[in-house]
């Protein structure tokens, strides 16, 4: 460790302490690491309210119980939709990659409307167990229920949001380096929330219908 | 107006909301209202405003944000110091007939906002504003990775602050204790604007936090100058890295858990009540996982301090940097492994207690093995006691007491009779005081001379030094002795008055504190007064080590002309031994981010929906969540967002240090 | 049982070392936590004292070599070498690896090992250390409410209740079975053992005794409101006998503590005097910690026994509907949302009075009455 240190003096010419020739660097190099380091950080929020749902998940307080509210056939469809998203998200990124403004835009179009389908029904479901008198206020199987599948939820519409907003950048400026690193980012996002969504499905509906 | 309506524009807010009969609470407000007036006024009659729009609070060098940071703290250390004066004279005097002077309203709320406010308004300023400055310096970079988001981050923990401070003139304070457990913090137990101005403070505050630490994470993993490997890596950048990742690894748990509390007061959710199938316990787990490894992401980076600060003032490379890498990451991974010896009086099984009792000794290992380090780097070495280096020896010999403590309160069944007394108060504060405070006045002294180009005043210096150190000694002493007379924490009011006499000490001791804070004050005033006297125009008035002393001080915007190449550890220190010169020619331009106001425009639109939710005037809760998405969205379609220093100018910038270095070695 | 490791025997050197503590500043004072009245908290002030030993034997070292370091290498001390590029030496970095872990090694094996003795929920094995308890040992059962903000003692066995004043025959196991009926406290009574929360909705249990007669101060280690500093209350050590008179006293007295007179105890009040019940309803207990002592709210047995019909559902907490249970601010109406007033009671006097209860130091940390926003007033009762 101390090697460097016994260079005697004068011999400073063989290595160089400053870079005299640098080369600019593009600008966002760490974004890709940053917005990573982000998605990590927002999965440990996920990984809370995982675990709220794993302590809660059978505190109905009295109150109805997964087998006698999910209806399974409802997420199915809700679940395709959001897998197909992710699909027509890759292919978006396909045609960016190959420079393709129209078709790019036109695969984001097709995802924001999977996407916004999975909302309206994901609205439709929180909107039927209200009514039934099984809202979050019901009991804690209830409000881990919404809070978990509400937050992966409110996620998505902001994916919805910045995906539009990302449409109007795209067709305004192109498929430049700076919408590509953006495009990328949103791509990370809506494939962590179609990851989450898996999770979701199994162990809220899946295992919840089951015990 | 019908009462309907009312309700609906002002939510809870009413004219009682307003403290108007309560004189020391009205007095601190017309007080801080009049010296608002007079700053304001200031900044306007000297034309300041568009120099501090422009120059401060839109910048996004991560240097200026550093400061900002540091004045952040500083202020709210006033504010937090404030409330634990408030409290010492309340206990000294409450015995027997006497009351004292405040009453239960207004004592809960003095010992909770002292708490959080020393915590994420004080300690994480500091912690994260010397990061801010001093990281991207010592790996040669020019910014952080996300300049932008670094003057967001800094402006959502000033909104943070701004919430807390409301809370003292409009409505109320949380009265549950600087964690607000539940059921006390729920919506049973506490219906008031209390917990909500807390939630919320912590929350805004909380972004800050997090993004700061991804910001810094990337900036270290990717801007390293060339030749840094890891391992070459100064020990105060690797103390930020371990600080950040456990940013990054637990502040999304106090966001989680926050937010499920804020479901119960605003949805009527069961998570923490006592009905519901709610579970109170689920709260004291979740908010200690984030709580413990925050004791880590405080103390750490001064951990990193105190190696610079040892290494450099004794002259000598660092003892042991790798055991010392090491030591950090060990403390890394097992801060998540403790949460659990803060409730072992929560009836856990005898197991489970000894595993948490065990892993928390074994956290004693690496941070002994640190102590060790510095001690033998002082071996051997030249040690120059100036103040950076007076609060290290002070820190190690205050700290090892705290430590020890800290390892005794890990015994569970001595825990039995220790947790929540003043014994537990005494020790944290012994680490936190003794610690991170210790750690940041070192760090202040030590790079100040770089932020601003002389040094701090050494004879208030040590006034503050030995007021604080002796200050804390008298304060905290008296409560590990009261701890094992059997007095909890949080108390107003004493039966025993046999008591009295401790923490009547306590209180000199805090008035000792005071003068510390004061001297530190003066300190500052004082050096800027005489800073031609105190100037350094070297740049390295330490005969420093690594490469933040390798540049002017203050540094130019854009830190180094040429991004340096690093040989060694010490690499600033290897420059000089080997008369590494810098270049003198061809520059050229530098790529700098431009600064931009939005972080300001969405931390103030942030205030907005937090007091908004806070009062319940849910038309401006939606409005400013509407602005909010709208400035954000509005920011992304700027991608104009750099630009160049011109290459002459670098040129002249660096030929005026040139001019100044040889009149400085002429001089001496 | 017989042959547990006594601490108290072999700690006796240690006495010197607590002296030394303890001489000059600290004698006039009672530390009672290193000198309690009881075997539990004896053995746990002895653990304090052994782990401070151990880990001494590496501070003391630390601080020394700090200072003499520090002015040995003094940079006016130019006869001190002086080697600026040592910065490594294996045999010293494991020297300072090893030695805190020997320590540690030592200490969690204590830790381990005392953690399983003094586990709360254990039954005591011994009164003293020479004093071990019979086979059939029944220990006194004493259930601990902690109410908003006094102490409520239930003594199942003699019929009887008291409200902060708690009396405990001597040298015989006690059985503490606790819960709380609003938020977290902790049952403190430090001469006798360390604490454990009270929790709602649950039960938590502690094991004591007291070896010697006396009055010992009590209190709840955890804040829990306005009145939290008042939560204080004597804890008498007597004999047999004295017991047993204090018990047939107290079984005279005319209060009886029904089911009304609880829910009218269980509304916050602070500094309350002793009070005794001479008698007590049956399972009152069981119905506090299951939080059914209210009419109309189920016990959260009966709830679970519905929950737990499914299979793979483990124990929840406080599983009782929520039929009482404040209304979420966003479902407020504007009517319903209520004012926040800067809540700060009138001020009196500032020498209020030494006398628990006085109208005076109640005025001085006056609560609003429970107001719980959104629950119907009939719901408030």
């Amino acid at each position: 460790m101390t090697s460097a240190t016994n260079v005697p003096p004068g011999a400073q010419d063989a290595v160089s302490f400053y870079d005299t020739d640098p080369h600019e660097h593009p600008p966002g190099q760490s974004t890709m690491l940053g917005f990573w380091l982000y998605l990590m950080s927002d999965c440990l929020i996920f990984a809370m309210l995982f675990a709220a749902w794993g302590v809660y998940g059978g505190s109905y307080a009295g109150g109805p119980r997964p087998s006698e509210l999910f209806e399974l056939p409802l997420v199915a469809v809700n679940t395709a939709m959001l897998l197909f998203s992710s699909i027509t998200y890759g292919f978006a990124m396909l045609a960016a990659d190959e420079k393709k403004q129209g078709a790019t835009l036109g695969w984001l179009a097709i995802t924001g409307v999977f996407g916004l389908c999975f909302l309206g029904i994901e609205l439709y479901e929180f909107s039927n167990l209200i009514a039934e008198g099984a809202g979050p206020w019901r009991s804690a199987f209830l409000s881990s229920f919404f809070t978990l599948v509400g937050t992966h939820g409110l996620h998505v519409t902001f994916g919805i949001i910045w995906l539009v907003t990302l449409m109007v950048q795209v067709s305004r400026k192109g498929l430049i380096d700076a919408n590509m690193r953006r495009l990328q980012c949103l791509s990370l996002f809506w494939h962590f929330l179609d990851v989450i969504w898996i999770g979701v499905f199994t162990f809220v509906y899946l295992l919840g219908v089951l015990r | 107006m019908s009462d309907t309506l009312l309700k609906t524009i002002f939510g809870r807010l009413t004219l009682e909301s307003f403290p108007i009969h309560e004189p020391i609470i009205l007095g601190t407000f017309i007080a801080v209202m009049l010296g608002g007036i007079t700053l304001v006024g200031a900044i306007t009659y000297f034309k300041l405003w568009k120099w501090l729009w422009t120059e401060w609070f839109t910048s996004v060098d991560h240097k200026k944000v550093g400061i900002m940071y540091m004045i952040l703290g500083t202020v709210m250390l006033l504010r937090g110091f404030s409330d634990a004066i408030m409290m010492r004279a309340q206990q000294a005097m409450a015995f027997g007939a006497n009351e004292g002077y405040l009453n239960a309203h207004h004592y809960d709320q003095v010992f909770t906002a002292h708490g959080v406010i020393m915590i994420f308004f004080v300690a994480m300023p500091f912690v994260t504003g010397i990061m801010n400055y001093v990281v991207p310096l010592q790996i040669g970079a020019r910014d952080v990775s996300f300049p932008f988001l670094n003057n967001f981050s800094f402006w959502m923990t000033a909104a943070g602050a701004v919430i807390v401070m409301a809370s003292l003139f409009v409505g109320e304070f949380a009265r549950t204790g600087w964690l607000a457990m539940a059921p006390l913090s729920g919506l049973d137990y506490s219906p008031d604007v209390g917990v909500d101005y807390y939630v919320w403070a912590l929350q805004i505050a909380g972004v800050g936090t997090l993004l700061s630490g991804v910001n810094l994470i990337a900036t270290i993993v990717k801007m390293r100058a060339p030749g840094m490997t890891m391992f070459k890596m100064p020990i105060f950048t690797w103390s930020a890295l371990v600080t950040n990742v456990l940013i990054v690894a637990a502040f999304p748990v106090l966001t989680a858990v926050l937010a499920m509390l804020s479901l119960d007061r605003y949805v009527g959710t069961h998570f923490f009540t006592n009905t519901g199938g709610g579970n109170p316990m689920m709260y004291v787990n979740m908010i200690w996982i984030w709580g413990h490894p925050e004791v880590y992401i405080l103390i750490l980076p001064l951990f990193g301090v105190f190696s610079e600060v040892t290494s450099t003032f004794s002259g000598k490379r660092l003892f042991g940097y790798t055991s010392m890498v090491y030591a950090l990451l060990v403390i890394c991974i097992l801060a998540y492994l403790v949460w659990l010896h803060h409730f072992f009086t929560m009836g856990s099984g005898a197991s489970v207690n000894s595993f948490f009792g065990i892993t928390t000794m074994i956290i004693s290992i690496p941070t002994g093995a640190k102590i060790f380090n510095w001690l033998f780097t002082m071996y051997k070495g030249r040690i120059r006691f100036e103040l950076p280096m007076m609060w290290t020896v002070a820190f190690m010999l205050t700290f090892v007491i705290g430590g020890m403590t800290g390892v005794l309160l890990a015994v569970p069944p001595a825990d039995f009779q220790l947790h929540n007394s003043l014994f537990l108060v005494a020790h944290f504060h012994n680490v936190i005081i003794g610690g991170v405070m210790f750690g940041a006045f070192a760090a202040i002294n030590y790079w100040f001379p770089k932020a601003f180009g002389f040094k701090l005043d050494p004879w208030w210096g040590k006034v503050s030094f030995w007021s604080w150190v002796v200050g804390f000694w008298v304060a905290f002493t008296p409560l590990y002795v009261l701890g094992l007379m059997g007095v909890t924490r949080r108390l107003r009011h004493f039966d025993d008055p046999s008591l009295q006499i401790w923490f009547i000490i306590a209180a000199v001791g805090v008035v000792m504190i005071a003068v510390g804070i004061a001297a530190f004050l003066i300190q500052i005033f004082v050096s800027f007064r005489d800073r031609e006297r105190l100037r350094d125009w070297t740049g390295d008035p330490w005969d420093g080590r690594s490469l933040e002393w390798a540049t002017s001080s203050p540094p130019p915007a854009y830190n180094f002309a040429f991004t340096p190449v690093i040989h060694d550890l010490d690499a600033y220190y290897d420059m000089k031994t080997r008369n590494a010169g810098r270049p003198l020619t061809g520059f050229r331009d530098i790529h700098m981010p431009k600064n931009t106001g939005t972080g300001v425009i969405l931390a103030g639109l942030s205030v907005a929906f937090g007091l908004s939710m806070i009062w319940y005037m849910w038309w401006l809760s939606a409005l400013s969540f509407a602005g909010i998405l709208a400035v954000s969205i509005f920011h992304t379609f700027n991608y104009d967002r750099d630009f160049h220093i011109h290459a002459d100018e670098v040129a002249r910038t660096e030929e005026e240090r040139t001019r100044i270095l040889a009149n400085a070695a002429a001089g001496a | 049982m017989k042959n547990r490791p006594s601490l108290h025997r072999r700690s006796a050197w240690l006495a010197p070392l607590l002296a030394i503590g303890a001489a000059g500043t600290l004698s006039g004072c009672d530390m009672v936590v290193m000198n309690p009245a009881g075997d539990v908290a004896r053995q746990q002030a002895h653990l304090i004292l052994w782990s401070t030993a151990l880990m001494l034997l590496i501070i003391v070292p630390v601080m020394v070599l700090t200072v003499l370091f520090a002015w040995k290498y003094r940079a006016t001390n130019k006869d001190a070498e002086y080697a600026p590029n040592w910065d490594h030496s294996t045999g010293l970095e494991l020297v300072i690896w090893a030695a805190p872990l020997m320590i540690i090694i030592a200490l969690g094996a204590l830790t381990w090992v005392s953690t399983h003795l003094l586990d709360p929920y254990r039954p005591l094995g011994r009164l003293a250390p020479d004093k071990p308890l019979a086979a059939n040992d029944r220990p006194l059962e004493v259930q601990v409410v902690a109410l908003d903000w006094k102490w409520l003692f239930i003594y199942p066995e003699q019929g009887i209740a008291t409200v902060n004043e708690l009396v405990l025959p001597m040298n015989r196991q006690v059985r503490f079975r606790m819960t709380s009926s609003s938020v977290m406290n902790t049952f403190w009574v430090p001469a006798m053992a360390g604490m454990i929360y009270t929790m709602p909705g649950m039960e938590t249990k502690l094991h004591a005794v007291l070896d010697k007669p006396g009055r010992f101060e009590g209190r709840s280690g955890n804040y829990s409101g306005a009145g939290f500093s008042g939560m204080t209350f004597w804890t008498y050590s007597v004999d047999d006998q004295g017991f047993a008179r204090w018990a047939s006293q107290t079984r005279a007295a005319q209060a009886r503590l029904t089911d009304a007179t609880y829910l009218k105890l269980e509304q916050p009040s602070e500094n309350v005097q002793p009070i005794r019940f001479g008698g007590v309803n049956g399972d009152l207990f069981r119905r506090i910690t299951q939080m059914c002592v209210k009419p109309g709210t189920p016990c959260m047995s009966d709830v679970m026994s519905h929950d737990m019909a499914e299979p793979g559902s483990h124990a929840p907490v406080n599983d009782r509907p929520p039929v009482d249970a404040p209304k979420g601010a966003l479902r407020k109406d504007a009517d319903e949302k209520g004012a926040a007033p800067h809540l700060t009671a009138p001020r009196g006097p500032a020498e209020g009075s030494g006398e628990r209860g006085a109208p005076s130091n109640r005025n001085m940390t006056r609560l609003e009455p429970a107001h719980r926003p959104g629950v119907a007033a009939s719901a408030q009762g």
